[in-house]
Formats: structure tokens, sequence, C-alpha cells
């Protein structure tokens, strides 16, 4: 048994998935060059009003309601990829007829999924998930289920219990028979074959000829004599009778999703409702083949009108650097809905978090206008995650921290496919940070504190003081530490006394006796001074010598009588620089 | 006096009632502890209604209310702390404070390192970015389950910690353009100009940013340490902290397996705390210092290289426990340097 998924409408399907408000409204889709645009496509609203294909723009605006858009090449590709992705999810053999147009091979399939009735309903269910409003038909022979589910097409009005039709086998000619003789014709074939189609379709009708029973009723032999073995090809699919092998398609895991803009978008909020739709796209993709994601690159083409990029470089505009703007935030970032996207004015910045990465791409052709013509984003998570909600505030956040520099006229996105990870824990493992939860928390850190001051610390294979770096801090659930120590024997041992340091160091006024430091006095911070009690050293270190940033100092561990008290502390000599510092305190 | 007892600690939402079944206490008599709860069942009457109000029925009094479970606690990492206090409890604040070299930053790697032994994840929000990781290393902590928050006022861009060779201590001034330093006289040196060193204004304080980091992670949860290192934050600038910061924090980790630790000079959380340690430098080490009597005993006059750092006395006072009514304890432990071996 075959399936056969049709979308009649493509590019108002397309169109009305990217922008799925306008579902209850008039909706025509043009094409060509100002001024001669043509409507190519409407909906069942549209033709209400009397607009249909053919007609042009100027002629269709005169409709006040009807929303009129552009054909996009990109939005029919991403819903021809949706559209893959559900029947993908389904069944391995896939048959890519044309963009609006699949053939799903149904064999085996009852067990998993039920009867052929509950599989049609469940694949409906699916692409309507996906946005998009199918014809399903199921019948014995992949041309058959076609034929049935463009005819689904041609009954308008109809209720969507009966956009899904399941034939059952041996009773093709029957169901088939009323449908017109239009059918037969590929909508997708073009030139000659399109000429000898309408040809075909006029001699058809000539004959009287209106539907398929009509055609399946006529003497073969008779037929043959005057359309040849084209018009035996076209009885037997009238009669349903007619097989061949599927030819099944690999479809990439590509998971990409655009929208291009009339307007250009000038603020955070109304970016993040486009962004928030096309990640529930992109999710749901994901999701219908079981997948997650670890990645997302944002591609955002900006507008280069040089009237519009020297108004956003108005000073009046807060900068990222402008304090107002981060107080009374709750998120520790700056106001989302007043923040301008190209706040920084064309000062972009280029991160060196190895996590999320800058691209930017100048404009080649002009070259007064020195205004790059695309920003790109890249989200690298620790592990696999599907949330459309928290990739949302997570590019939110990114966003806000590095604002694109100009109006945006198209956004890309895409997501790189990884298999989910295993959500058990151990039973008898301590709790830990949700991922997705943990994922927003540092990234709201992070605007607070700032990038690259916040995650896990790495030691280094030095002997450098600061021998260390920061690096993504990741929590897994069943991650155990690899060497476990033997309880008890850790915990006796003695506490490690520990350093607390002065960052940078403080900078010290010492009063050397032979040498040796028998005074401290920090300018900087008073609480650091006094006479030294007690001293041990000097121990020298060096490193680096044959780098630029060679380092050479001798340390002293003094106490220090301030008053009262007694403290520890570490004191440095520069013998590069010759200064002395305050390293630390031993605490 | 009113017989009912109320927490402070109760959910919010959860009304209480001063019941007529109340018990008394020992210095008031029971006809005229009586009559002060039936004034009291009154004048509650009075501004809510009678105790036929289908309302009353969603109310549990207040002697039906559960007791609360003692939380659980957990070593410190250190067993003479563990003696004095019984350990750390988990779903309570516990407050730490002290001077300069009074072991806090000590018993906080301890505590971290028992937490990391456990398989917990940890955070430190570290006020005044002074972590330093190598003794992190040496305490024994897995530093891959150590969340490091960096609180400052210098920008990540300024900060030359994260790489090496940039900060001022290490690059050569004439190289890096940092001021150069003269001799002024027999040792001491002061540099040229005296002017500090630029860094650049952070949009919030420090301390803001503590606070509201705390606030994130305690809201993300899963943490089973959680340490806020406001050790170098004068007291003055501490105490400011609203005590409805502190209430808030507790709320947040009451009935959660995390442990929420406050380093400081001097106690600012107040009630909020539900353990209060006090350290200090060990008085004996404190007085064989003060009265130099590494110089005056010609048995040790020794060369200062002849000198070894190896351990830090400490004295530890159990200030504030809630948990148990124990009285004031105190006790001395060394923690060792790393060198020390």
């Amino acid at each position: 048994m075959f399936a056969c998924i049709y979308v009649p409408n493509f590019s108002v399907a397309a169109v009305l998935r990217a922008e799925p408000e306008l579902q209850a409204r008039p909706v025509a889709i043009f094409e060509g060059k100002p001024p001669l645009e043509q409507i190519v496509a409407v909906n069942e609203q549209t033709r209400e009003y009397g607009i249909s294909p053919g007609m042009t723009k100027a002629q269709a605006e005169l409709c006040p309601d009807l929303a009129l858009r552009p054909r996009s090449p990109l939005q029919e590709s991403a819903a021809h990829a949706a559209l893959l992705d559900g029947a993908q999810s389904f069944s391995p053999v896939v048959e890519d007829m044309a963009p609006d147009t699949l053939v799903l091979d149904l064999v085996g399939l009852e067990s998993l999924f039920g009867s052929l009735t509950k599989i049609s309903h469940a694949i409906f269910d699916r692409a309507k998930e996906l946005g998009l409003k199918a014809n399903v038909a199921t019948a014995v022979n992949p041309d058959a289920a076609l034929l049935a589910a463009r005819g689904l097409a041609v009954v308008r009005g109809e209720a969507e219990s009966r956009k899904v039709l399941v034939i059952p086998p041996g009773k093709e000619a029957e169901r088939l028979g009323p449908l017109p003789i239009e059918v037969l014709v590929d909508d997708h074939v073009e030139g000659d074959q399109k000429e000898e189609s309408a040809s075909l379709l006029e001699t058809l009708n000539q004959w009287g000829i209106r539907n398929l029973r009509a055609l399946a009723a006529l003497p073969e032999v008779a037929l043959s004599e005057r359309l040849g073995q084209q018009g035996l090809h076209l009885q037997k699919l009238a009669r349903g009778t007619y097989t061949r092998t599927l030819v099944p398609v690999e479809p990439p895991l590509i998971f990409e999703e655009a929208i291009e803009l009339e307007q250009p978008i000038v603020l955070l909020e109304p970016l993040a409702f486009l962004l928030n739709r096309l990640l529930e796209q992109i999710c749901a993709r994901l999701a219908s083949r079981a997948l997650a994601t670890q990645e997302l690159r944002l591609t955002l083409e900006l507008s280069h009108l040089t009237g519009v990029g020297d108004e956003f470089e108005n000073p009046g505009i807060p900068s990222e650097s402008d304090e107002s703007l981060n107080t009374g935030n709750p998120e520790g970032t700056p106001s989302l809905s007043r923040r301008i996207l190209a706040g920084q004015g064309g000062d972009f910045d280029f991160l060196s978090n190895p996590n999320i990465e800058t691209t930017m791409r100048e404009n080649e052709a002009p070259q007064r206008s020195r205004r790059p013509t695309q920003f790109s984003r890249k989200l690298s998570l620790p592990l696999p995650i599907l949330d459309a909600k928290v990739f949302l505030k997570l590019l939110q956040l990114d966003l806000n921290a590095h604002p694109p520099g100009a109006p945006i006229v198209k956004i890309h996105l895409s997501a790189e496919p990884a298999r989910p990870r295993s959500a058990q824990g151990g039973l008898f493992l301590p709790p830990a940070p949700e991922p997705e939860k943990l994922e927003l928390t540092l990234a709201r850190i992070a605007g607070i504190v700032g990038e690259q001051r916040v995650g896990a610390v790495e030691l280094l294979d030095t002997h450098h003081p600061e021998g260390f770096r920061m690096r993504r801090f990741v929590a897994e659930v069943a991650r155990k530490t690899p060497q476990k120590k033997t309880p008890g024997t850790a915990e006796a041992q003695a506490a490690v006394t520990a350093l607390r340091r002065f960052r940078p160091p403080l900078r010290a006024n010492v009063t050397l006796q032979n040498g040796r430091p028998v005074r401290l006095m920090c300018p900087t911070k008073k609480d650091v001074q006094g006479d030294v009690l007690w001293k041990a050293g000097p121990w020298r270190f060096s490193g680096d010598w044959w780098e630029r940033d060679a380092w050479s100092r001798d340390e002293w561990d003094l106490a220090v009588r301030n008053g009262e008290t007694i403290a520890f502390y570490r004191l440095v000599h520069d013998l590069l620089g010759g200064g002395w510092f305050v390293e630390g305190a031993y605490d | 006096m009113s017989t009912a007892v109320v927490s402070t600690s109760a959910a919010p939402g959860r009304p209480f009632l001063f019941d007529n079944e109340s018990e008394t206490d020992g210095h008031c008599h029971p006809e005229r502890s009586g009559k002060c709860v039936k004034r009291i069942s009154r004048g509650v009457e009075g501004s809510l209604g009678p105790l036929t109000d289908p309302r009353w029925a969603s109310i549990t009094p207040a002697s039906r209310l559960e007791i609360r479970p003692a939380p659980e606690m957990v070593p410190s990492g250190i067993p003479a702390l563990d003696a004095l206090m019984g350990g750390l409890p988990r779903g309570c604040l516990t407050e730490i404070c002290g001077p300069a070299s009074s072991g806090r930053t000590s018993v906080m790697l301890a505590a971290l390192g028992s937490a990391t032994r456990r398989d917990e994840y940890c955070a430190v929000i570290d006020a005044s970015n002074s972590l330093d990781p190598h003794s992190a290393d040496a305490a024994g902590i897995d530093l891959d389950r150590l969340l490091w928050v960096r609180c400052g006022e210098n920008s990540p861009r300024r900060d030359p910690s994260t790489s090496l060779g940039r900060t001022p201590l290490l690059a050569n001034p004439a190289r890096s353009g940092a001021p150069s330093f003269i001799c002024l006289s027999q040792g001491t040196v002061d540099f040229e100009g005296g002017k500090k060193p630029k860094t650049l204004r952070s949009s919030e304080s420090p301390l803001e940013q503590v606070l509201r980091a705390t606030d994130l992670l305690l809201e993300s949860g899963g943490f089973g340490l959680i340490i806020l290192d406001l050790a170098d934050i004068p007291p003055q600038s501490a105490r400011r902290i609203p005590l409805t910061t502190w209430f808030r924090f507790r709320r947040a980790i009451e009935h959660k397996p995390t442990i929420l630790l406050a380093i400081e000079q001097l106690p600012i959380a107040g009630s909020c705390s539900s353990l209060l340690l006090q350290l200090g430098v060990h008085s004996s080490q404190s007085a064989v210092l003060s009265s130099n009597q590494f110089f005056k005993d010609p048995q040790d006059w020794r060369p200062s290289h002849a000198h070894l750092f190896t351990e830090l006395k400490i004295d530890a006072e159990l200030i504030r426990s809630r948990l148990d009514r124990k009285p004031a304890r105190s006790i001395t432990f060394a923690t060792k340097t790393a060198w020390a071996g």
C-alpha cells in the first residue's frame, strides 16, 4: 500500500506556514518584476473576492483586506523539507515527486501505527503540526494514491475529515471515477510536455470525456488507435491499475528555516517574535526525526541603506557601555523592548568566546557604504537540547549582548542535528542542574558579570601562578568522578591553607632591611599594611623566558601586623619589572 | 502572654490559628492563659467572621502543623569542625565569618572538596574574584564540578588573569606601558606618577552582581553547595544587603538539598542563618608572632629563607546554631600549606 501527501496551493501554504496569523485572511501570492507582477496563487478566501491567478498585482490591490505576499522560494523549500521530515518519520521509503507531492510506501507499517486509516490520519496530523494542510490518500499503487490526493483538492469546501481518503484494494476505479480528468495532468510539467498535456485534455473534452470513469470505460484498442501509448497510459491511471516501482529519496539532514522581510526590523522584540516562529518550526522538524540540536546558526541579512545606517549611528541611542541600560533589569540584559539592534553604531564585537562565534561579511559592491550585510551568530550548546523556548531565550540574550548593528531584512536559522541525550539518571546519584535551565542561568549570569567570567576552571600545564583558563561549565547527570577516593582518607587529611588572590595584584611600598622586607604598605588597600613580624623566602620562580611575556619573580610569605590583627600575605618582587606586589592573602 | 507559637519560617500563604488547645508555658497561669486565648480567638473571629464560616475549614491550627524535620548534616571536610557543629546543614544558610587570614577560604575549599567528592555540583559566587584555582586543586576539588562566577568591577576584556603573560605583575612595564618604579630610600619603592591604573566602570557593583547571580543559581537548582564569597567586601558595604534578601535566599533553599554558605568578615544575615561560625588566628600563633619571638630568640635566629610557611592555626567558635541548643564552644584546627607535605 502507498500513501500520497499532496499540499494544494503550495505557494500559499508555504507563506501561511511562515505567517500562521494569515490563515483566516485572503492571501494572494504574486511573482514577477515590477510593475509586471502577476498573481500566481490564491487561497479559498481570496477566490470569494473574485481574485484569481493571472490577475495583475495592481488589480488585486484594489481589495483592501487582501494580504499580498511575494513568492518565496526560501519558504517553499523550507516547507518542502518539513514535509519530507514528516513523511520520513513514518516510512523510510519516500518518493519526492514534486515540492508539494510525496509518496510513501506503507508496507509493514500496520504493526507500528495501526490500520491504514489511522496511518493516514496520523500523516495528516503530522503535516498539520508542521504547519501544512495536506491531502492524504492511500491506495494499492502510487499513482492511484496520487490521483486521489489531487482529486481531494479539487473538491472544495470539504471538512478536514474528507482530506483523508483510504481506497480499499480493488475499489480504485470506483473511487477514482468521479474525479475530473484534469487530475491526470501534473502541474509541474513545463514546456512541450505541458502543451502536449493541454492538447490531450482538449481532445478528451471534445470527446465529452469529463471524468476518469468515462476515460476508464473507453475501449482500449480504439483509444490506442487515436491517442497511442499515452492514451493507454492515461486509461490505466484512470482505472487505478498502473503499477510502478517507487523511487525513494534520502533527504539530507539539513534543518534550515528562513524568512524574508518586506520591511526591515529595527527592534529586538519583533525579531524575537520571528525567531520564535522559526525555532518552533525547526524544533517540530527535529522532533519528527527524533533528533535534537547542539548547534544553532543564525544568519541575519542586514539592510545596507546608507541613510538607515547613519540613523543608527546617532549618539543619542544608548550603547552597550551605557550604564543606565543595565540597571533595573531582572535578567541582567539591557531593556529588551527598547533595545535597538544597531545600538553599537557599527562597532561590532568579535567574541573570543569559542562557544559563540560572530562572523561579519562586508558588502562587496558599494564601497561608499562599508557596513557589513551579513551578521552570523553561532550558538553552541554543551548537550543536545530540543526546546524552542530555551533556544529563543539564549538567542535573545546573545543578541542583546551582540547586536547586529543594522536593520534586518532576512533571517536564516539552521540547526545542526544531534542525537538527543539520554535523560536516565542514577537512582542514588546526587541531583544535578537541569541542562536547559543551567544554560539559561549561565547566559543570564554572563549578562551580569560578563562572558568568560562564569564557567568551570581548567588548570594549564604550566608553573605560571595564574595558569588556568575558564571553560564552559557542563553538568551531566550521570557523570561520576572517575577515580573515586576511599571515603574517610580524604576527609581525614588536614585542610589546605588557601590563598586569596588580589586581582590584579596590589602594588606595594615595601621597606627593605638587608634586602628583606620589614614594612609593607599598599596605597590602594589600607588594610594591607603594617610591620612584618615574620617572613619566609625569597622563593624564586621564573618561566616562559622563550616567550615575549617572560616572567621572573621572588616570592615572600609574610606575617604582617596591622593594629591588633595579624595577617599572612604573599609578597612578590617582579624581577623584570622591578615592582613589589601583594599577590594574595593566606586565609 | 500568647500561648501560640508563631514561626517565621512557615510556608507563606498557610495561615495560623491560635486555638484553645495550645499549651501554656510555665510562667503563665493556666486560667489567665485560657482567658488570653479566648480573647484572641474572639478578636480573630471578629475580624474573619464566626467559626461556622466555611473559610475556617481550610485553616490548619498551629498546634497541628507538622514539626519541621531536622536538616540533613553533611561533612564540611574538616573533621574538627564537624565535631564542633555537626557538619553543614542542607537547606539552610550557614555563615562563616572572620578577619583576613582566619581560615575562611580554607574552610570554604574544604567544604567544596567534600561536596565534589560526593559527586555534587557546586558554585562559588566570588564577589572579589579572589579564588585561587591552584589552592582549589590542592584542596581536592573536582574542578569540573565547580561553577565559578567571577564578579568584580573589571571588564573581562581588561582582566588579564585569564590569559597568560598579560598581568601587570609579569609583563615588562617598559613593553606594556605600565608605570615604571623607582627606589625611594633604602629599599622603599613606589610607582611613578602615583595614579591608580584605570579600570573600566562596571554597570553594577560586585555586591549587586553577587546577589543577582545567587538568585539565578538558587532558582536554577541542582547544586549541592552554593558559596557566597563576600570575604573581601567591607562590612559596612555587606551590611547594606537587605534582610529580606537573606530571607529570600533562605526560603529558596528550604526543603532542598542545597547548602548555602556565606563567607564574610562579620555576620550580616542575622536570624536567617542556621549556623554562625566565627574564625580567627589561633591565639598562641598570634602571640608568638606578636612577641617577635623568632627574632628575639638567639637560638632561632635563622635567615628568612630557612623558614617555611607550613601551617595556619585557626580558632573556630560556634556562635549560633538554630539546629540544637548547645552552648557556644570553640575548637582549634590547623590548615597546612600545599607545599608542607
